[in-house]
């Protein structure tokens, strides 16, 4: 197998909170502002939950009571750091293989003082990448790549009138 | 390469179903000409590939997907954290319960 390298993605925002509301804000709060429209369950998503601790799970549970795992907490570090694995494959199915697992890294640092700067860093993208899923995914039609492209297109709009 | 609304949409109609340029002339509000324009730009930015199908050219996402895969992702987290920024606005904003 080629080993492709992908460059990490990264994300910002600054929000007028302590380092330690914004990390309570993000973690314990993070079913009232994680969108909605990006799960992978097949019921509509009522929750997102990340247990705060190492090994923790990151999961979402869905209005039929279903739960679906995304990934796990790689560092539990309040409240400067958090790294997640991201282990939701082409298919938009948890996949168990942490060799598949891309991680996400959130970074809070104060930016004054009732400021916090929150960094976010997608790496490892190269191991979805090589998961055949993923190829798959992308290659065929109505794949679940496709069915949370259709969420997210539906989304769209209302961004595109909010900037 | 995404921040053209027209192109955005291309993407992810292809995302949907792999599709010629009438078909996505036909769903969006576009011209067949305008659709064959942004295509020509995805497709040199590794977006998109052809292939031959009878006498049309269908149009998908490359496969290799790389530079798809880095779009579409960085989407997600810039919508992720534009909502976080929000909802930390409104709850830091909202009165704290003190006497």
């Amino acid at each position: 197998m080629t080993t492709t390298t992908v460059a990490d993605l990264h994300g910002q925002a600054t929000v007028d909170m302590t380092v330690d509301e914004a990390f309570r804000f993000f973690t314990e709060s993070i079913g009232r502002w994680w969108p909605a429209e990006y799960h992978i369950g097949n019921s509509a998503m009522v929750d997102t939950i990340l247990e705060p601790q190492p090994g923790g799970r990151w999961y979402e549970r869905g209005a039929d009571g279903s739960e679906c795992d995304w990934g796990r907490v790689l560092a539990w570090e309040p409240p400067h750091r958090i790294v997640l694995t991201w282990q939701i494959n082409g298919s938009w199915h948890y996949d168990p293989d942490p060799a598949r697992a891309s991680e996400i890294e959130v970074r809070f640092t104060p930016d004054g003082p009732q400021q916090t700067l929150v960094e976010l860093q997608h790496r490892h993208l190269d191991r979805l990448i090589d998961g055949q899923t993923m190829h798959d995914a992308i290659d065929q039609a109505g794949g679940g790549w496709s069915s949370v492209l259709q969420m997210f297109a539906a989304a769209a709009p209302q961004r595109q009138q909010q900037s | 390469m995404l921040g053209d609304p027209s192109r955005r949409a291309i993407f992810e109609t292809l995302a949907r179903q792999p599709s010629s340029v009438g078909e996505l002339a036909e769903r969006l509000p576009i011209t067949r000409q305008a659709v064959s324009q942004h295509l020509h730009v995805l497709k040199d930015g590794g977006l998109v590939v052809a292939t031959a199908v009878g006498t049309k050219r269908i149009y998908r996402l490359n496969p290799e997907g790389v530079d798809a895969l880095r779009l579409y992702f960085q989407r997600v987290w810039d919508d992720t954290l534009t909502s976080f920024q929000k909802a930390a606005d409104q709850a830091a904003t909202t009165p704290k319960e003190t006497p």
